[in-house]
């Protein structure tokens, strides 16, 4: 039978087990949208805005592990996808945006509203299309979901221009086999050997476990991994959750905003297994000073990810839980257990290094700090809550103080690091997981960039929980104005903490707002909305003096942090790092 | 350290600027690039010719390897290989200067594709060093005009460097 392009994507979606789109409709997808009206198969979420159903698709897929899928027009509606798909392609997180685009015939003459949107996408996408046959959709649409989930998984972009998704053709569901795309799942047997025998004489060694873990889905390897050979595990942001951050052998994570133990336990260490991780500068620090002592081992799907910012010993290029299980299967079989003692001086150092700074703030009865709304947070959800957040102050807070047991209940724009990135993300996780408790914590910046989506959560009814860390500056810019621009807070205040009023706004849109002043509300107001089964904005007014620590400066080594201490002396080690 | 790398590619539309924009967004030099169809015509054979230090050769050939419609990258550098450019050079000499013109081109054995009353136009293929000297030699006569193909190279059977 034949079907029109239309059609074909929707049975193709279908073929792929799309249940949810999040989208948007403009004139060159009307016909899409128009058999979407009586789908029975294929939901479409509609969000506010294009970045919106993006970053919806994204916290989808990054809490499910599918791909989260959305559709928008040509012109604005495509390039408004752009931030969303740089972010996902950041993180490597499986988003695929359908945009429509103007009818091949018309394409390269400005028609109305045609933008280049595969060219504009190219760098932030890990393949795009441009479908000039109806024929090809078919297979196009599956390489598509094939790329975007394979491999190291990123965000694929469909063109479809409107004659394409009109006119008609056969259907068929082809199979695959793209030459030129085979990426590597089994690591090289040999050098995965010689990493466990490396591993059996270190002394001092750090598993730095990163976002490749989880979306390897090879937590229980690695556990048993570090179990295994009593190796003390660290978790870039992208990883948290990857491994336990309540268990015994837990550093927290690395870096800029990382524990003192985590970064101390790198530079001292013989030997740092990197899993899944691409050595991003903000875990590094200064790069000719990081790790100096150790050997390196990296194991990374991507090749391109090996040796890029860090001299590397072993590499292994693979699938981490694939690795992982030939890797502890050599250890336990052929190399045997005979690190027990090593060990014990190794660990005592770290507890050591936990007992001399642990991660602190300063509390108070008068003024609400960030930390404490983070810690009850997680007192209250026990852990077992989707966490996203913003970008800011409000993301390093919650990334040190919410403990997180397991991976996919972590949202976090790690990569490019995108304001206004979380409510959306968490409305995407919600749509996931409706049964599940889902809480954006926000700073009061980056809740503005996508505050429209409050209607898409009443619309959709979904119970989003927002907390806002309401300091009504820029926070994370302001912190750096104060420590390395002589408190010269340049355009970094936003007063939100009389504009807008986060409770009226709430209101406005139907949903339930809080508002907590003093560190007493801060409970009592997080379990009445814990309680409601709908949309609540909190918004927290906190200590706007409060800082991220501790804290590595741009470009000094990850051991030379700043701590909370009094002002002179957090200045004098700065200028030293200088 | 200088590389000429040669790659084969899927021969569809927009394989240029996703190879192009890569070395453009990571800052990778290119010195020269050329592209034709090989004898399967699906499929294009690239010769990129750039520079970097090891590591940055490294990272090139991987990030050319993942491009998903890159189906095989070679470091012809790391080959024994042969690599030809054409050029092809508009003279405007000076009448006492004719004679030396033709007699350049013959020697490097050019071929003159076209001439007119104030102008010569040489072909001349070789390797680089080829293309250096005549240039050179060509320079004080009064080059008008100059193209040059890019390089490309093929690998020698048989032999390992
Ligand atoms: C304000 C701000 C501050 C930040 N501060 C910090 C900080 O202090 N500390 C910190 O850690 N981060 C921090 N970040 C995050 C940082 O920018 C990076 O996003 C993060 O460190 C990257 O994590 P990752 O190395 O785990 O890599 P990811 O970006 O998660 O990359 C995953 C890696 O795993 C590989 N991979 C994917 N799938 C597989 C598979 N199946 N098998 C094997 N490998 C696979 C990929 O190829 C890639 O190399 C901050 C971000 C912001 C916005
Ligand atoms: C879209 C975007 N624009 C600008 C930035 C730069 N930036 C990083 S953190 C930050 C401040 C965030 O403020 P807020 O959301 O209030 O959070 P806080 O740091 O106060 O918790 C800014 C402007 C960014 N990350 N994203």
């Amino acid at each position: 039978m034949k079907m029109t392009g239309a059609e074909i994507f929707l049975e193709s979606l279908k073929k792929e087990g799309v249940k949810y789109i999040f989208g948007y409709p403009g004139g060159v997808v009307l016909g899409i949208f128009d058999l979407l009206y009586d789908n029975k198969d294929i939901q479409l979420i509609l969000t506010r805005h294009e970045q919106g159903a993006v970053h919806a698709a994204d916290g989808y897929a990054r809490s499910t592990g599918k791909p989260g899928v959305a559709l928008v027009t040509s012109g604005p509606g495509a390039t408004n996808t752009v931030t969303g798909l740089a972010t996902a392609y950041m993180d490597s997180i499986p988003v695929i945006v359908f945009s429509g685009q103007v009818p091949t015939a018309l394409i390269g003459n400005d028609a109305f509203q045609e933008a280049d949107i595969v060219g504009i996408s190219r760098p932030c996408t890990k393949y795009n299309y441009l479908v000039k046959d109806v024929k090809e959709l078919s297979l196009i649409i599956k390489q598509t979901f094939y790329i975007a989930t394979s491999g190291r998984p990123g965000p694929v972009l469909v063109d479809l221009p409107k004659d394409v998704t009109v006119s008609k053709t056969e259907f068929t569901w082809p199979e695959l086999n793209i030459r030129s795309y085979k990426p590597t799942y089994e690591g090289n047997k040999w050098m995965i050997s010689q990493a466990a025998h490396l591993i059996a004489k270190s002394k001092k060694p750090v598993i730095l476990a990163g976002g490749g873990v989880v979306l390897s889905g090879a937590s229980k390897e690695l556990k048993e991994l570090a179990e295994y050979t009593e190796i003390p595990v660290t978790m870039t942001l992208m990883g948290l959750g990857s491994f336990p951050g309540t268990h015994s052998l837990s550093l927290g994570m690395p870096g800029m905003h990382g524990t003192y133990y985590a970064n101390k336990a790198i530079q001292e260490s013989d030997m740092l297994i990197g899993i899944g991780v691409r050595f991003d500068d903000r875990v590094t620090g200064k790069i000719d000073a990081f790790a100096p002592h150790a050997k390196i081992i990296h194991i990374d799907i991507d090749p391109t990810s090996i040796r890029k910012n860090v001299r590397v010993d072993i590499p292994i290029v693979g699938d981490v839980r694939r690795v992982l299980l030939v890797l502890n299967k050599i250890l336990k079989e052929e190399v045997k257990e005979q690190w027990s003692e090593v060990r014990k001086a190794w660990l005592k150092q770290i507890d050591e290094w936990k007992r001399e700074r642990p991660l602190t703030y300063t509390y108070s009865d008068e003024v609400i700090k960030p930390q404490f709304v983070v810690e009850k947070i997680y007192e209250l959800t026990k852990g077992d809550a989707i966490i996203a957040t913003e970008v800011g102050q409000n993301q390093m807070w919650t990334a040190q103080f919410y403990k997180f047991d397991k991976p996919r209940m972590w949202l976090t724009s790690g990569g490019l690091g995108t304001m206004g990135y979380g409510f959306p993300a968490a409305i995407g996780a919600q749509i996931a997981h409706p049964n599940k408790l889902v809480i954006d914590i926000a700073g009061d910046g980056s809740i503005q960039m996508n505050i429209q989506e409050l209607a898409t959560a009443i619309v959709h009814k979904l119970p989003v929980k927002v907390a806002i860390l309401n300091n009504h500056y820029l926070g994370m810019v302001r912190q750096w104005q104060e420590l390395f621009f002589n408190e010269r807070y340049s355009y970094s205040e936003l007063y939100s903490h009389v504009v807008p009023d986060f409770v009226k706004v709430a209101e406005a849109y139907g949903a339930v707002g809080f508002r907590a002043i003093k560190p007493s509300e801060v409970e009592p107001v997080l379990k009445e909305a814990f309680k409601i089964k709908k949309t609540v904005f909190m918004d927290f007014i906190i200590d706007w003096k409060e800082k991220v620590y501790p804290m590595v400066p741009a470009g000094a080594p990850i051991d030379q942090m700043l701590f909370e201490e009094p002002k002179e002396k957090a200045e004098k080690k700065l200028k030293a790092v200088k | 350290m200088r590389h000429t790398i040669s790659l084969l590619v899927e021969n569809k539309f927009g394989v240029l600027s996703r190879i192009s924009g890569l070395f453009s967004g990571r800052g990778y030099n290119i010195e020269s690039l050329s592209v034709g169809e090989t004898i399967d015509p699906q499929i294009s054979i690239m010769t990129i010719v750039t520079s970097g230090d090891d590591q940055i050769i490294e990272q090139i050939t991987k990030q050319l390897n993942k491009l998903i419609d890159v189906i095989k990258v070679i470091d012809m550098t790391e080959l024994d290989h042969v690599e030809r450019e054409m050029v092809l050079i508009k003279v405007a000499p000076r009448h006492e200067d004719k004679a030396e013109v033709l007699r350049l081109a013959e020697i490097f054995r050019g071929r003159i594709v076209d001439s007119s009353q104030k102008t010569y136009t040489i072909e001349i293929t070789g390797d680089e060093k080829k293309i250096e000297a005549i240039v050179e030699l060509l320079k004080p006569m009064g080059i008008k005009e100059f193209v040059r193909t890019g390089k490309i190279a093929i690998a020698r059977e048989g032999v390992k460097k």
